[in-house]
């Protein structure tokens, strides 16, 4: 082996060093290129959602001059001041006459793709003022679902037309739809809305966390506070540690063959959807809930114990008041976590078509992402928007909570 | 009258007995403290004495009564002449006792078999009166109880003891019910699997490999070769285990180690949150995601470049968008094992004069890997157990194939399909769902049990 001269050897040095920072820039930019694809996933998904729906909340609306006063509507006052005006006005054939007032202002291949359900919107204007049956007033109604993909320049030719010849009139233009939010299920895209899954969704979070959050505090203050060192202790948090990483749809089945077995009357119902939902939050805020307890520093339970409080009083009056914003902010994350489940209220059957809004915890019920669920399987180019923007509300709710959270830990967090 | 009516009759009640007692403590406080002595308890704990007296009798029976009297109710029904028109049994019966029973409660607006009408006023009879009864109940139990703890109320009283061993039966109850919960799981899904069994072995059910359940078929027909489940373990295996896990772990794994070694801090702060967003997205958003968008791309990106069998349902578009969706999981994991590994270690490498990348390479991710494989684990036993993404962007074909293009089904969109149709709870291919939830169970159980141990074993090697 002959002796490398030292120029020979700091070269063969150098050389092997600009490979290995070479390296090293390479490991970091393939790192950087992970960090970066993740943000771009999320953007682009975000982005597509937003982009879609940006539709939804719109829709085709045919709007004209709505004339009531001619026509042969038998109703009595006093029937629109009772209690289901939308009934009377139903039997006294409002359908009809909104269908031969539309035909008569915008002509009858026109009238003839107004929304079938469009005359409710007219008899909801109509109980809120009766006095405009006697006068002409304007209207904004839903087109049909054939013409508001004719607007679009989708479907038939002689729809394109029609939409087309409407729009050049003004007649017929997509218009910002505040009804999207308040209204129900619906068969067409046109009349659809989420507030019939949103309240269903409110009322089953009730339930799950008024039973999650007394369930999963208290246990967590027995396993961290009161609990012997024994195998029923142990066994507990090995209960709570799987049940946390059990698949949500075991919850589903859970809740089905349970829950349903018990109370076989309330299928689909808000109550047994937040029982079910609960079981699944219940380990979540145990967690954080131990968590927070924990860092409460023992000193507090000292001071408290010495000037003669019973343990019960220590815990109850000092630790978890001082630990309240940890468990608060574990509980709504469990929440938020909960309230974009879906599998599991599939399986108790909340995936009826529900067309009313809950009117209360044991009635039939849907809720947002099932509802979200149900709308993707509809193939019609308008659920598909409507499902965008039902996304971007649930998002929006998620956004809100988790932001709570956020707040919540950054500024009641206690250093000791 | 809803079922809550007679709860919250008992909290009110609850509420007046609490003033109650803890006016009559005072006064009581008032009269010894004249002869110089003074209570056992605060009054504050004699409130809570008797108001736990009254709402733990009434708040336990209105929950019993609630699951009982909708049976007495249905008993009732059937007594009255108007049931004897009912068809003998079946589906219609029930339909038409069900139809009659919402319109009864009010949960439905009209009847739409003129059947079912007949029965709907001994539906609200039958219901007011139950209804009735509960609340009667409900409430003497508490003004019961109350009545008792209320006498029992002295000086020397103790009832802060009392109240205290109670909350601490409440702690231990509350503590308990994971176990319940756990057992209540295990409980239901081995009795009904047990169910499932006796139509179908359980050899044919794991080994098989043809899966086509017809819950419209005769429930012993086809009980040896539809219940093949091999096609749907390997399904979830491919989307979930193989696909999945090649987008997740990657970027994972690179994301964690940018921004834990790489990154300024400020960076740092911005990145993070945002991949925990990824994960915060409910699965039914990522699953429109894949179905909408992925699965058409990756179909028409396959055709071009020639592959003709690309299904628009395939297994690699649900596959891919349930890696992107752990991959916050992989990354939390790996930050938290090689944030575990001694800062010794690091600094010894360093000090060799290694290269960042060589130390991170060569010592930190060997030190990690322990941690960082029993968090791929559970990330495994989380995308196998994920139902929403399969359900709406994988398919309903059962089929044994190495090719991700093509459509495939997955253990939990079969038990989705098998429970969301009309199917009878007798019936095979309901009763299959719960053997496939079972198996499930099973499987990410195994794995986070294991996962655990590795974690609690890695941690104590450095500690």
């Amino acid at each position: 082996m002959s002796e490398l001269s030292s120029h020979e050897r700091t070269q063969r040095i150098a050389a092997r060093l600009a490979k290995r920072h070479g390296a090293e820039r390479r490991f970091r930019a393939i790192g950087f290129f992970a960090v970066a694809l993740s943000a771009l996933v999320l953007a682009f998904l975000l982005v597509t959602m937003t982009s879609n729906a940006v539709g939804g909340f719109k829709r085709a609306e045919l709007a004209f001059k709505l004339d009531l006063s001619g026509s042969a509507l038998q109703i009595d006052p006093s029937q629109l001041a009772g209690d289901d005006p939308l009934q009377a006005l139903e039997s006294a054939g409002l359908r009809d006459v909104v269908q031969f007032a539309t035909a008569k202002a915008l002509g009858d291949k026109a009238a003839a793709e107004l929304d079938s359900e469009a005359w409710r919107e007219v008899a909801r204007q109509v109980a809120a003022d009766p006095a405009l049956l006697n006068s002409g007033f304007d209207v904004s109604l839903p087109a049909s679902d054939d013409l508001a993909s004719g607007l679009r320049g989708e479907g038939t030719p002689q729809v394109v037309a029609l939409a087309q010849e409407l729009a050049a009139k003004d007649q017929l233009a997509t218009r910002f739809d505040p009804g999207f939010l308040t209204r129900s299920d619906a068969t067409s895209p046109q009349t659809v809305g989420i507030w019939g899954a949103l309240k269903g969704s409110m009322l089953t979070m009730l339930v799950t966390l008024a039973l999650a959050f007394p369930i999963g505090v208290f246990a967590a203050v027995y396993l961290e506070e009161f609990a012997p060192r024994n195998r029923w202790t142990d066994l507990i948090e090995v209960s709570i540690n799987n049940l946390a990483a059990v698949p949500s749809i075991i919850f589903g089945l859970l809740g089905l063959a349970l829950f349903l077995t018990i109370f076989p009357y309330w299928r689909s119902a808000p109550l047994i959807g937040g029982m079910t939902l609960a079981l699944m939050t219940m380990p979540v805020i145990v967690i954080s809930g131990r968590n927070a307890i924990k860092a409460v520093p023992p000193s507090i339970r000292d001071a408290a114990l010495a000037v003669g409080a019973s343990p019960v009083q220590t815990v109850f009056h000092h630790v978890l008041p001082l630990a309240l914003p940890g468990v608060l902010t574990g509980t709504i994350i469990g929440m938020a976590r909960a309230l974009g489940e879906t599998a599991p209220l599939l399986m108790i059957g909340m995936k009826a078509f529900v067309a009313t809004p809950p009117s209360g915890f044991t009635s039939p019920s849907s809720v947002l992402p099932v509802q979200i669920f149900l709308w993707s399987d509809e193939i019609n180019r308008g659920f598909v928007e409507r499902t965008s923007a039902a996304i971007i509300v649930l998002l929006i709710f998620l956004l809100v909570m988790n932001g709570m959270a956020i707040y919540l830990r950054n500024r009641f967090e206690n250093r000791w | 009258m809803s079922p809550a009516i007679p709860i919250l009759l008992a909290l009110a009640l609850g509420l007046i007995g609490w003033l109650a007692a803890r006016g009559r403590a005072w006064t009581l406080r008032r009269e010894v403290r004249a002869q110089g002595s003074d209570l056992h308890s605060l009054p504050g704990y004699h409130g809570w004495y008797v108001a736990l007296w009254i709402l733990i009798p009434s708040l336990l029976f209105s929950i019993v009564w609630s699951a009982t009297s909708p049976g007495l109710v249905l008993t009732q029904v059937l007594a009255d002449p108007a049931a004897g028109q009912l068809p003998a049994f079946g589906f219609q019966r029930d339909a038409l006792l069900a139809e009659a029973r919402a319109l009864a409660s009010g949960s439905a607006d009209a009847v739409f078999n003129q059947q079912a009408r007949a029965l709907v006023e001994p539906f609200r009879a039958a219901i007011q009166r139950y209804a009735l009864i509960g609340t009667l109940v409900t409430v003497l139990l508490g003004l019961a109880g109350g009545t008792f703890a209320f006498m029992r109320l002295r000086p020397d009283f103790t009832a802060r003891s009392r109240v205290e061993r109670t909350v601490m039966a409440g702690l231990l109850l509350a503590s308990l019910v994971a176990i319940f919960t756990t057992a209540g799981i295990v409980a239901s899904l081995a009795f009904e699997t047990f169910r499932f069994f006796q139509f179908v072995s359980p050899a044919d059910f794991l080994l098989g490999t043809h899966w086509g359940p017809d819950s419209m078929a005769a429930p012993t027909q086809g009980v040896t070769t539809n219940y093949g489940a091999l096609p749907l373990f390997w399904g979830t295996a491919l989307i979930g285990a193989i696909i999945a896990m090649l987008v997740a772990i990657p970027l994972g794994l690179m994301s964690a180690i940018f921004l834990t070694q790489y990154a300024t801090p400020a960076v740092r702060r911005w990145m993070k949150p945002i991949l925990e967003i990824l994960a915060g997205v409910p699965t039914v958003v990522y699953g429109y995601f894949a179905a909408l968008t992925v699965a058409p791309w990756i179909r028409d990106l396959c055709q071009a470049l020639g592959v003709t069998s690309a299904s628009s349902e395939s297994g690699l578009a649900a596959g891919v968008v349930m890696g992107i969706m752990i991959i916050p999981f992989v990354s939390s994991m790996a930050d938290d094992s090689i944030a575990a590994v001694p800062q010794a270690m690091r600094d010894g490498s360093l000090a060799m004069g290694a290269t960042k990348s060589e130390t991170i390479r060569r010592v930190l991710l060997p030190a990690a890997l322990p941690g960082i494989v029993a968090g791929i684990m559970l990330a495994v036993s989380r995308a196998i157990g994920e139902t929403m993404i399969v359900v709406m962007a994988a398919s309903a074909t059962a089929r044994i194939t190495v090719n991700p293009f093509e459509s495939m089904t997955t253990v939990t969109y079969q038990i989705v399909a098998m429970l969301t149709g009309e199917g009878s709870f007798d019936h095979p291919a309901t009763l299959s769902a719960f053997a496939l939830g079972m198996v499930l169970f099973l499987v990410t159980l195994s794995l986070n049990f294991i996962a655990l141990g590795v974690v609690k074993r890695f941690r104590e090697a450095y500690e």
